[in-house]
């Protein structure tokens, strides 16, 4: 079930940090600085910030950023981690050639 | 209850985009999304902004759109949205595929269209990596693709910061009436009032028109993608095929985006969410590499599924319902919405303003759809 939200935009300027250069989706080379950005620019479940941004979109589908995402997103909205939703997951779990799938199935 | 100018039910691109345009010209806009932005189809998609092989009615939605709307897209947003306008090739192996080109060139020159027939060593100029199998294609050189995703959230992040107001996770149940007109909406959690709804939820638009009396005949199909690992540029084209069994393109960041049917999707079993089955990306990717064997040590590392709103003549629902003055349409897509979105959403917002929608919508009239004689 999506949770409720508003989409409220801050009346703030974004203020960004000393560590945002941090990288934090290794795959797609996504910084700290990046994910808080395109959360002020209200981008605000995971799987936006992914569509976004690319983070958690690489070879290895977010399974080494997505508690990091997640946490910085709950960080920039100010609520607990927990109540942030993790991304989609995707099949296949490892990546599959062309080749190698195009032989299941089929009539032939 | 709370007061807007216009309320969007749906929060994809063709929303979004509403939203962006009624923004624009200082239009209040509230836009409520039952999941989140770009949930649906705008994220399931291949993200294609064609004219080839477009409906004759579609047709001029399109070459607006590509035109007028798309070369300025990314900057008038702020956003890259990815936009490459090199042409879209739609490949046939047989002379029966021929036939089927050269009925849409037919349609498509009519209507004055850059599009023609290329044979087998102008394909190969164009894209040498097609295999040997092909003997000829269409081709048309203003068509192109984007970034489905990017292009919807980068007219939510404009939109919202030009004022419009997005609530997400909120589900709408009916449009209430006053006298006949539109009052508001009634959601799960609120009612919200305002004169004006429009209602661009996809294929959920139609349980929602039904609670005013209106129905709009389209089917839910089920449609599968895949993407492919960072590959070496190869080719910037838009590809399709005459015989419809794969789509795609190779995006901005090397990897390949390919969609395509298994030919079983309309007996898929019914499922809310969609779901990828185990049997299409295999599928695909034999069909795509009947065509381009020379990707075949790409590794596929995404698969996702999404849901089409396929109206009954599959061309979209579009404008005014006299019925109950204040609701507009804006659904039923048929799975070509994207490439024309951005013309929809300055249509749709034209209309809600000032009656006039710029480029005509009659062809896609609510009350089109009629019975048998």
């Amino acid at each position: 079930m999506t949770q409720r939200m508003k989409r409220t935009r801050s009346q703030h300027d974004f203020v960004p940090l000393a560590d945002d250069s941090l990288i934090i989706c290794r795959c797609e080379e996504i910084t700290q600085g990046e994910i808080r950005k395109a959360v002020y620019d209200g981008m605000s479940t995971m799987n936006e910030v992914k569509r976004y941004l690319r983070a958690g979109m690489g070879l290895c589908q977010g399974q080494t950023c997505s508690h990091l995402v997640q946490n910085i997103i709950a960080g920039e909205l100010g609520v607990p981690p927990g109540e942030v939703e993790t991304h989609l997951s995707r099949s296949p779990v490892r990546p599959i050639q062309m080749i190698e799938l195009a032989q299941d199935g089929g009539e032939k | 209850m709370k007061n807007k100018d216009v309320i969007i039910i749906g929060g994809g691109v063709i929303g979004c985009a509403i939203a962006y345009y009624l923004s624009k010209q200082h239009v209040k806009v509230l836009v409520l999304e039952k999941e989140e932005i770009g949930a649906g189809g705008s994220s399931r998609n291949g993200g294609g902004v064609r004219q080839s092989a477009r409906d004759p009615r579609e047709l001029p939605l399109a070459m607006h759109a590509i035109r007028n709307i798309w070369p300025g897209l990314s900057d008038e947003l702020g956003v890259d949205v990815e936009y490459c306008q090199k042409g879209n090739l739609r490949l046939a192996k047989t002379e029966e595929h021929i036939k089927i080109l050269e009925r849409a060139i037919n349609q498509g020159c009519s209507a004055g269209l850059d599009l023609k027939l290329i044979d087998q060593k102008e394909v190969r100029d164009i894209c040498p990596y097609v295999s040997e199998d092909v003997i000829a294609a269409s081709f048309c050189p203003t068509d192109g693709h984007g970034n489905p995703m990017l292009t919807t959230l980068a007219y939510y992040k404009r939109a919202r910061e030009l004022g419009a107001e997005f609530i997400t996770g909120e589900s709408v149940i009916s449009v209430l009436l006053q006298k006949g007109n539109v009052s508001g909406i009634q959601t799960d959690l609120n009612t919200y009032s305002s004169d004006q709804v429009v209602l661009a939820a996809g294929f959920d638009s139609r349980t929602i028109a039904n609670t005013v009396g209106i129905d709009i005949p389209m089917q839910k199909i089920l449609v599968e993608a895949l993407v492919t690992d960072q590959q070496p540029r190869m080719f910037p084209q838009m590809i399709g095929t005459a015989a419809a069994d794969f789509y795609g393109h190779q995006t901005k960041h090397g990897s390949f985006v390919f969609g395509g049917m298994t030919g079983l999707e309309p007996f898929a079993s019914e499922e809310t969410e969609p779901v990828t089955r185990s049997i299409t990306a295999s599928s695909i990717c034999r069909a795509i590499l009947g065509y381009f064997p020379a990707i075949s040590q790409a590794n596929i590392v995404r698969t996702w599924s999404g849901f089409l709103d396929v109206a009954a003549d599959k061309v979209p629902v579009l404008g005014r319902v006299e019925e109950v003055p204040g609701l507009t349409l804006a659904c039923a897509f048929s799975g070509h919405g994207y490439g024309i979105s951005p013309t929809i959403g300055e249509a749709i917002a034209a209309l809600v303003v000032d009656e006039k929608s710029g480029v005509s919508l009659d062809a896609f009239h609510y009350d089109r759809f009629k019975p048998k004689a």
